[in-house]
């Protein structure tokens, strides 16, 4: 008994002292090498981009460190209203409720340019079809289109794929692909549309599957997978999605890459947007395959 | 002295951790009720009850979500029980000692595989061969989701069952023997009718398991929020309740309607599981009695 309790009182005062060390080391650290961390929450679509910068900024400023979390634009923007982080990512711009429940919660949304993108529309590599105008797509993806032979294509049933309803790509295509950009248009999604949880879902249904049919941002397409090139309607060319024809307005389903923070940002979040917004941050925007703001 | 007041505290501390357990369940059913109830009176039973879920866009149809758990559980339970039933019955009253203790362990390493492992291979070999051998358009569908639940709710019903069919006393399977009685006429005829209660609670808890799963079910059953009606909707995609807490939670501010809506799925998420844990309590309970009485 008396070997046991010397056993028990010696792990404990080592896993105690432990603590001690913890308490006296953080007392040592002088404020100037204090890390600071920016938090970076939202857009799967950005969040490949955003660790990059992240990476390479911390390269630059190691005493800075910048946590990057996936989860969907909506999420992002659910966190900077709830105030739980210093910048969120977004591929869709924030929604006139959402900006409401920002400032009922006393926080004010600044938007911030980082990036563009295009949304391909990606089919299997054995699919016949190379190009559809966006009406097309739009009926597709409402459901008004069932089968391939009704568009050029062979006897197959259309499965069409999708992002979940947190994701702003989702959001943005729902706006700009099946509604065309008209603001008053009610049509959804059909109901039969799988939602898949990860752009990643999405690419191996489309690579293994000929009746699929899906979409993602233009940095998540592999080469495993065709893309379609698509007019605005059937009497203008069609154009292939990349970093030209997005920048000369030409590829009809580009959009905005936004940070949001709230309200100015200020000291190291202030320079870190204003070092993604610059010519080096940028070179790291085309290499992920997607569209820089500024020519790098 | 010294003695009495520490039996007292130990005996209090007892109490305490065995009514925290009853408390726990409580507080939690009482937050989601708190956090769900909201629902009812922001969207109104009757929005509740149609058959369109579309979120973002206040389409708040519940029954495609119930629609698609109650079909892929069913699916689970008539792939998981025969398979796990035999197998019990193989385990405790066929195979010879040596095999069972090979057998049991490598069952309980089954159900130690985390479901979002068993969920990646289904999305990766499951569903592609679904695909080919039934001929069906996408492979992730209900069937998919069915098989993969039977899978993650195998390992508890063999336990379970198997347990109870061994606590059946020896004299049972003896005096079929001795009357004449061939092995499978003991098995089937004696020894699972006085299994009973043992197996149905296996049944039970292996059903319960698979209606709260959701990694394996959000990346394989394809979260099309199609209310699954006819018999071919098992080969559709199908959208479960825990798929759509998990994949829309992370997006909604705290306090909207989407977020009552989320916690009220919950809270008939809760009151199935816990109608099943009871149930197969009180079955289980019954059978000890029973034992009790034909034993003394």
């Amino acid at each position: 008994m008396n070997k046991n309790q010397y056993i028990v009182f010696a792990l404990i005062f080592v896993l105690l002292s432990g603590c001690i060390k913890e308490t006296e080391s953080s007392t040592e650290i002088t404020p100037i090498n204090q890390i600071s961390t920016i938090s970076n929450i939202g857009s799967d679509t950005l969040v490949n981009l955003a660790l990059a910068w992240a990476e390479r900024y911390h390269e630059l400023y190691p005493d800075i460190e910048i946590s990057v979390t996936g989860g969907g634009s909506g999420t992002g923007i659910a966190a900077l209203i709830n105030s739980n982080v210093d910048i969120a990512n977004a591929s869709r711009s924030i929604k006139t409720e959402e900006i409401q429940q920002a400032e009922e919660n006393g926080v004010d949304p600044m938007e911030f340019i980082v990036a563009k993108d295009a949304i391909a529309i990606i089919v299997n590599l054995n699919n016949p079809i190379n190009q559809l105008t966006i009406q097309q797509i739009s009926d597709i993806y409402s459901g008004k289109i069932i089968n391939w032979s009704e568009i050029g294509g062979e006897d197959r049933e259309i499965v069409r794929l999708s992002r979940e309803t947190n994701s702003g790509t989702h959001v943005f295509f729902l706006d700009n692909v099946i509604r065309m950009g008209d603001s008053d248009n009610n049509t959804l999604f059909s109901s039969d549309t799988l939602l898949l949880p990860s752009s990643e879902g999405i690419t191996a249904e489309t690579r293994d599957n000929p009746n699929a049919i899906g979409y993602d941002g233009l940095g998540y397409v592999t080469p495993e997978v065709k893309v379609i090139a698509v007019a605005p309607d059937s009497s203008s060319p069609y154009i292939l999605p990349s970093a030209e024809s997005v920048n000369s307005d030409q590829y009809p389903i580009a959009r905005d890459l936004y940070m949001y923070t709230d309200s100015q940002p200020t000291g190291e979040i202030a320079e870190y947007i204003n070092w993604i917004m610059a010519p080096e941050a940028q070179a790291i925007v085309t290499q992920l395959g997607f569209v820089p703001i500024v020519k790098p | 002295m010294n003695k009495n007041w520490k039996e007292f505290f130990l005996n209090w501390l007892i109490k305490i951790s065995g009514y925290s357990a009853i408390i726990f369940v409580v507080l939690i059913f009482y937050f989601l009720l708190r956090e769900g109830l909201p629902a009812f009176s922001e969207v109104g039973i009757s929005d509740l009850l149609s058959t369109r879920w579309y979120p973002i866009e206040d389409y708040f149809g519940i029954l495609p979500l119930i629609g698609g758990t109650i079909i892929v559980t069913v699916g689970a339970g008539l792939f998981a029980v025969p398979i796990g039933l035999c197998t019990a019955i193989f385990i405790s009253e066929v195979s010879p000692r040596w095999a069972r203790d090979i057998l049991k362990p490598m069952v309980e390493a089954l159900g130690g595989i985390p479901s979002v492992v068993l969920g990646f291979l289904g999305i990766l070999i499951l569903t592609p061969y679904i695909r080919h051998l039934l001929d069906l358009p996408t492979g992730l569908s209900a069937l998919g989701g069915s098989i993969l639940l039977g899978i993650i709710a195998l390992p508890t019903i063999v336990s379970v069952a198997e347990d109870a069919l061994d606590s059946v006393p020896r004299t049972y399977r003896d005096g079929a023997l001795a009357l004449g009685a061939t092995e499978w006429q003991t098995i089937w005829r004696v020894t699972l009718p006085a299994a009973r209660s043992g197996v149905l609670t296996a049944i039970m808890l292996g059903i319960g398991r698979a209606i709260g799963e959701t990694m394996a079910v959000m990346m394989v059953t394809g979260n099309a929020a199609v209310l699954p009606v006819k018999i071919d909707s098992f080969f559709r995609p199908v959208r479960t309740m825990t798929a759509t807490i998990a994949a829309e939670m992370g997006e909604v501010a705290k306090g909207s309607t989407h977020y009552h809506v989320l916690f009220f799925i919950g809270v008939l998420l809760f009151a199935i599981s816990l109608g099943i844990n009871i149930a197969a309590s009180t079955a289980m309970f019954k059978q000890r009695k029973r034992a009790e009485r034909i034993l003394s």
